[in-house]
């Protein structure tokens, strides 16, 4: 059950285009563990600024 | 043979499906017939021709390192589970043209736009999603300008990126105008639209300075507070004083979008246009599954004839044309929509965790955009025929009364007494519902009917009215806040060719200039739309038909001229024939927009026609001086030139597309650009 309540929060943040922040703190730990990752909320605000840098948009 | 069983029980129950929707004549069918056939037709070709694409066409290698693998940096490149992906990438291409297609279509009855829905969506649009995504993932999520380059050359991956940004122009006119015609003289619709405003603000500096990161509390706080705007805008429009303040003219509320356009996509996002996203998109999810429960449970009988007279005359009241070309260009999200190649080169290619998840991403989700514009078909084929039209109508044939709208359209064939029409205004809450064109008030007054029945009863119509509005208006607003970023990100790139200065897309001079060029394209044809005659409809949706399935053509044979490149051009009919049907159906609908004699259809014509009134010294209708008559001419030839435009787009790109198909024949060895499956490091 709280499988299934993650994943569902996981798709409504990732359909605002907000990735999974604890996928990307593991990913920095097993790749790059020298770089000093991001806080949640700087995270945050790097992805929303990029969300609507150029690109495509959204459909009509 | 028995895993086939089940399967092949589905195909049979899908085909009796259809054939009572097909057969039954005199007594109205149950849109369930439809909902069931969709759904058995969606089911089947998903499981044989999603995957005989995925398997057989393309061979995709589960074991091949996609780009979220490869160049994994835990922020664009993230291999993601493709469910979670699934809604992120429907949430992207489902918007509001699924919604309004179908609906403008209906005036031709329930039968041609349903059948084409469904061939369209299997045959063509799932397609063509799919393969992009497909081409895409293998060439490090590039976007489709970037392929078309790389698959076949400079100039038409330039012409291609003209074309999309003449789209991008097109269809934010068309939304923009949609709004337009749903809140124009609404005081209750907008009065609940401003307030998003200040509220999305509102939430903004609480993801901004409280609680960053806090999306689900601050789209709680967002839902409440839209909820109380609407209930807010009740009294608002009850009230003398406050009323008039929001009840404005269609080319007031046109030049004031066009400001707001302007301002809004030169604010930093996290102030409006990130919090109204949120807003928006759980709105629409949460609307789109809430009407499909709605269809289900209320089970309503289509009052719509299967096929009315105008599929035969090609001269209905809501645009004019005959079925082919013009159905197959009305309905272009929930069919087929180019405008999603551009998604899925975007952002989902760089999130697939696998290649065997694309086909159910790529085609799956646009199967669940088609069940969308499935449902918009039903929702607007349950109300009255007479309510319909006379809501879709433009003033020019209903001059905007009960009385005079109720017998033009009874002239039509379709009954209906002008009690009922002033009845169903009040019932929704408003002063009128007649010749409100664009399809979002349509289906808001279908959405009311639907939600009424299941909470609230006939006194929370007004309510469900102003909510599907609001739900409409806020995701088109968001549309058009971001599509106006978009476009000028597009606009930087292609005057760069031309002044290098422009590729600094931060410097401020740059920014203004490309933002006021793009507000300035799109409120040019907003404008040209509002104070059209024929309610602007006619005259934009058919140009944005066109251009749109024009992608959409361009991306199919883009898939074409990669199955060439990949040495599978034996499979390569796949995307030939829904490439061909598109050229076929675009080029006609091009030529006849520009070339028909008859002005409700040819762009030249009409020119015509007021340019030789105007040579007389006389004044047509709707013109008022012969300023006017002269501006409308402009404008005629302005859409013509568009159009050539589109033509000369598709045209070049076919062109280019066979020229590489028969030059890569020659070579014995495949010559794709793909990234090579040994390119992966972790």
């Amino acid at each position: 059950m709280s499988a299934l309540w993650r994943r569902l929060a996981q798709t409504a943040r990732l359909m605002v285009g907000q990735p999974d922040y604890d996928a990307y703190r593991r990913h920095l730990a097993e790749h790059h563990p020298e770089r000093e990752a991001m806080t949640r909320a700087q995270f945050f605000r790097e992805r929303e600024a990029a969300r609507y840098r150029g690109g495509s948009g959204r459909c009509c | 043979m028995t895993r086939h069983l089940p399967w092949i029980l589905l195909a049979l129950a899908g085909a009796a499906c259809l054939g009572v929707v097909a057969s039954v004549r005199g007594e109205p069918v149950n849109a369930l017939w439809i909902v069931a056939a969709a759904l058995c037709v969606y089911l089947v070709a998903y499981r044989y021709y999603a995957r005989y694409i995925a398997r057989v066409v393309v061979a995709v290698d589960p074991a091949r390192a996609t780009p979220a693998v490869r160049r994994a940096d835990g922020l664009d490149y993230v291999a993601t589970d493709r469910r979670v992906l699934f809604g992120h990438h429907f949430a992207a291409i489902a918007g509001a043209g699924p919604l309004v297609g179908p609906v403008l279509a209906a005036q031709m009855g329930y039968l041609p736009g349903t059948l084409w829905i469904l061939a369209g969506v299997v045959l063509a649009g799932a397609v063509q999603d799919f393969m992009v995504l497909f081409i895409s993932m293998r060439r490090d999520g590039r976007s489709l300008g970037e392929l078309i380059r790389m698959e076949m050359g400079a100039v038409p991956g330039t012409i291609a990126l003209v074309g999309a940004f003449m789209i991008m122009v097109i269809i934010l006119a068309v939304l923009a105008l949609i709004v337009v015609r749903a809140l124009a003289e609404s005081p209750w619709g907008l009065f609940t639209v401003v307030a998003t405003v200040p509220l999305a603000m509102v939430m903004g500096g609480y993801t901004r300075w409280l609680r960053p990161g806090a999306i689900g509390e601050v789209s709680v706080i967002g839902v409440v507070g839209l909820v109380a705007a609407i209930l807010l805008g009740q009294s608002v429009a009850a009230s003398a004083s406050l009323a008039p303040w929001f009840t404005l003219t269609p080319v007031a509320l046109c030049v004031g979008l066009i400001g707001y356009g302007a301002v809004a996509s030169l604010l930093p996002v996290w102030l409006l246009l990130a919090p109204r996203d949120y807003l928006s998109t759980f709105l629409k999810i949460g609307a789109i599954a809430a009407l499909a429960i709605g269809i289900v449970l209320l089970a309503p009988p289509l009052r719509m004839p299967a096929l009315t007279d105008f599929a035969a005359t090609g001269r209905g009241p809501v645009w004019a044309g005959p079925l082919f070309p013009f159905l197959f260009i009305t309905i272009a999200c929930g069919a087929v929509s180019g405008f999603h190649a551009l998604i899925a080169s975007g952002t989902t290619p760089k999130l697939i965790a696998s290649e065997s998840d694309a086909a159910f991403i790529g085609y799956g989700a646009m199967l669940m955009e088609s069940a969308v514009a499935i449902m918009a078909l039903v929702a607007a084929c349950i109300l009255d025929p007479g309510i319909y039209l006379a809501m879709n109508a433009p003033a020019a044939i209903t001059a905007g009364d009960p009385v005079t709208a109720a017998a033009a359209v009874s002239a039509m064939g379709f009954p209906v007494a002008p009690a009922t029409l002033t009845e169903t205004a009040r019932q929704v809450g408003e002063t009128t519902i007649i010749s409100r064109a664009g399809g979002a008030p349509t289906l808001a007054v279908a959405m009311a009917e639907i939600f009424s029945h299941a909470i609230g009863g006939p006194a929370m119509k007004a309510f469900w009215y102003h909510f599907a509005i609001l739900f409409e208006a806020l995701f088109i607003l968001t549309a058009v806040d971001a599509g106006t970023r978009a476009g000028r990100f597009m606009l930087h790139d292609l005057l760069a060719l031309a002044v290098p200065r422009f590729r600094d897309t931060r410097g401020f001079a740059p920014g203004l200039v490309a933002t006021l060029l793009c507000v300035g394209a799109w409120g040019f044809f907003l404008y040209q739309g509002v104070t059209d005659p024929l309610g602007g409809v006619n005259t934009l949706w058919p140009l944005f038909g066109i251009s749109n399935q024009m992608l959409a053509a361009v991306a199919l044979l883009l898939a074409t001229v990669v199955l060439f490149r990949m040495k599978r051009a034996r499979y390569a009919a796949v995307t030939v024939v829904p490439a061909a049907w598109l050229v076929l159906c675009t080029g006609t609908a091009g030529v006849m927009k520009l070339a028909h004699p008859d002005p409700a259809i040819g762009f030249l014509a009409h020119a015509r026609r007021f340019a030789e009134a105007a040579a007389r010294g006389e004044v047509l209708k709707p013109a008022k001086t012969l300023a006017e008559m002269h501006r409308i001419v402009l404008n005629d030839r302005i859409d013509a030139g568009l159009c050539a435009l589109f033509l000369a787009v598709v045209a070049a790109i076919l062109v280019y597309a066979v020229r590489a198909c028969l030059a890569v024949r020659r070579l014995d060895r495949p010559s794709v650009s793909e990234i090579p499956p040994s390119g992966a490091t972790a």
